[in-house]
């Protein structure tokens, strides 16, 4: 006979909760599905075939989700990215830029096939994983249960893979419209070995150094790749455009050929970023959506933050400073998202828009350096914030993955009273800048002398278009 | 024998003045987008902070060919249609045509207009 107690039974088969699983899936949402069978039960082995079922709706929901938020992630690179920086550049470079991001859904895909995967979760040391997912072998149908039990491996490899594509694509916002499209592959390419594989394995992979929910020694709440993704990416593209040396012209007639695609990309962005937050819960579970709601209400206080101050400092608020706002906010949010609140996910998301708004105009100008896309300024900055603020605003009552000994939820951040986490996820940001300034540098001194990093002057002025790739973004003859 | 008139007007006064010229009987005209300025100031736009002074605004070139005897009115019609009293209306040039060609079918001269 079905009663409270089976469900009990159940729940007792949970999958072991890492950094980016979900919390409990109530089943007593699945409660009405297994009184269906009540007519058919008689014997005791029915019980298992009730449980057998829960679980199979809860992966095949599981599944659903995290193959949706693969898309997105994707969708987020092409063409929310190629839109986004497309319209922010001369129109002779437009094509070009776009490229960047086309060409790494393709190259970074394939490196992720051979060792990508395999140096990012499998386990090798503290630092990088090892071999043991080499071309991804091992790696089907039947879940990881390290990182979520209730999803296809090969779920969980796809959906990490947009987040590799990703990643790089950002650091192209630094060194646009005077970069060779040779180095920037081979750049691509070391970039994502030395760099973000080794930085997610610290993050996300068993054993990894930073890994709060896999034995890591600093634990660091990252939910989606505040440090893993942004802080990497955003300060390697300061490198980048302090390496590479400031536009020819710059700052005059730089002005976006294309506010209106920018808008485009800027709003795929925000949706797809559904999929790389909400989706970093792993499963279609509260988390998710938890994380959702936090990932949202932070863009739109973001978008809010940075327009007010525009308005103010400059009299008009524009449409590119709503967009860059609410990506500032996404950005921001990306660690926080499956461990705060509502209403400190709007706070968090209002602090990036404004802070964001003065680093890449009033410290950008300062300095003079040509972060062309302001990479660093909103992604360097805005994950340097928001991962420190996870430590603040982290708690258990959203996400309690985290638990003692004998099963009861620890603290997370400041507001549970464990202020020590500030701290954590400030080594854990250090780690990332590290990481990201030695490792870019080695990386571009090689491409530098293999290649050379930069066009010719002549090709610069012709634009990259024509120089790079023999064609034009928009013919428009009749 | 024919006038070429070239106006650099504002783009909205466009269609008032297509109408205006077609009534007084002109047979064709070239319409150009241009970008220019006379006295009038530019605007500034800003993009993340950094600003930009934008002095060539957009104008509108029309360009045609009349008969000698039709050049006045046509340039009346012209600053009955476009004329603001404000600075950035534009001007009118007018210049000698050595001759007309119709390509269909070698007509010369005004009856090729």
């Amino acid at each position: 006979m079905l009663t409270e107690q089976s469900c009990v039974v159940s729940t007792a088969v949970q999958p072991i909760r890492t950094s980016k699983q979900s919390a409990i899936s109530p089943l007593r949402r699945l409660y009405p599905f297994g009184l269906l069978l009540i007519p058919a039960l008689a014997r005791a082995t029915d019980l298992e075939s009730v449980d057998a079922a829960a679980k199979a709706a809860q992966s095949a929901g599981d599944n659903a989700w995290m193959l949706t938020s693969a898309a997105l992630v994707l969708m987020m690179t092409g063409p929310g990215l190629a839109l986004f920086y497309g319209g922010l550049v001369r129109k002779k470079n437009v094509l070009a830029t776009m490229m960047q991001s086309f060409v790494l859904m393709a190259v970074v895909t394939v490196l992720w096939a051979v060792v990508g995967y395999s140096f990012s979760f499998g386990e090798g040391t503290s630092y990088i994983g090892g071999l043991r997912y080499l071309f991804l072998s091992g790696v089907d149908g039947v879940p990881n249960a390290d990182y979520a039990a209730t999803i296809p491996h090969q779920t969980f490899m796809v959906y990490q893979l947009m987040f590799a594509i990703i990643t790089p694509a950002l650091i192209t916002g630094a060194f646009g419209e005077r970069m060779k499209f040779k180095a920037m592959l081979l750049f691509m390419v070391l970039w994502s070995l030395l760099v973000y594989f080794p930085m997610a394995h610290m993050v996300w992979g068993k054993g990894g150094l930073l890994n709060a929910f896999l034995g890591g020694r600093f634990p660091c709440f990252d939910f989606a790749g505040g440090t893993v993704v942004h802080v990497t990416s955003g300060v390697s593209a300061l490198v980048c455009a302090l390496y590479l040396g400031k536009r020819l012209g710059y700052p005059s007639g730089m002005k976006p050929h294309s506010v209106v695609i920018s808008f485009i990309g800027a709003c795929l962005l925000w949706v797809g970023w559904f999929g790389f937050n909400a989706g970093s819960a792993l499963g279609a579970s509260s988390l998710a959506t938890s994380a959702f709601v936090a990932t949202h209400f932070a863009a739109a206080t973001a978008a809010l933050g940075w327009l007010l101050t525009e308005w103010i400092k400059v009299g008009k608020p524009s449409v590119l400073g709503g967009i860059s706002g609410s990506v500032a906010g996404l950005v921001a949010i990306t660690p926080a998202s499956g461990f705060v609140k509502p209403m400190p996910a709007m706070l968090i998301g209002f602090l990036a828009g404004v802070f964001c708004y003065f680093m890449v105009t009033t410290v950008k100008k300062k300095f003079g350096y040509d972060d062309s896309l302001d990479a660093f300024g909103v992604h360097g900055a805005g994950g340097t914030l928001g991962a420190i603020l996870t430590g603040v605003f982290a708690t258990n009552a959203v996400n309690n993955a985290l638990k003692d000994s004998s099963g009861n939820p620890l603290p997370l951040g400041l507001v549970d009273g464990h202020a020590g986490q500030v701290l954590n996820q400030l080594i854990a940001t250090a780690i990332a800048w590290g990481l990201a300034i030695v490792g870019t540098l080695i990386i571009l001194k090689i491409c530098d002398v293999l290649l050379g990093l930069r066009v010719t002057p002549e090709h610069e002025i012709e634009g990259l278009d024509l120089a790079l790739h023999g064609e034009e973004g928009y013919i428009m003859e009749a | 024998m024919m006038t070429k008139i070239e106006a650099i007007i504002q783009p909205g006064k466009l269609e008032a003045l297509k109408t205006a010229l077609i009534e007084l009987g002109a047979q064709g005209m070239t319409i150009f987008e241009v970008r220019g300025h006379g006295r009038q100031k530019g605007h500034t736009e800003v993009y993340r902070g950094q600003e930009y002074v934008v002095d060539l605004l957009p104008k509108i070139k029309v360009e045609l060919v009349v008969p000698d005897h039709l050049a006045e009115a046509t340039v009346q019609a012209i600053v009955r249609t476009t004329a603001t009293g404000k600075i950035g209306d534009g001007k009118i040039f007018l210049s000698n045509i050595n001759d007309a060609v119709r390509i269909r079918n070698q007509e010369r001269g005004t009856s090729a207009l």
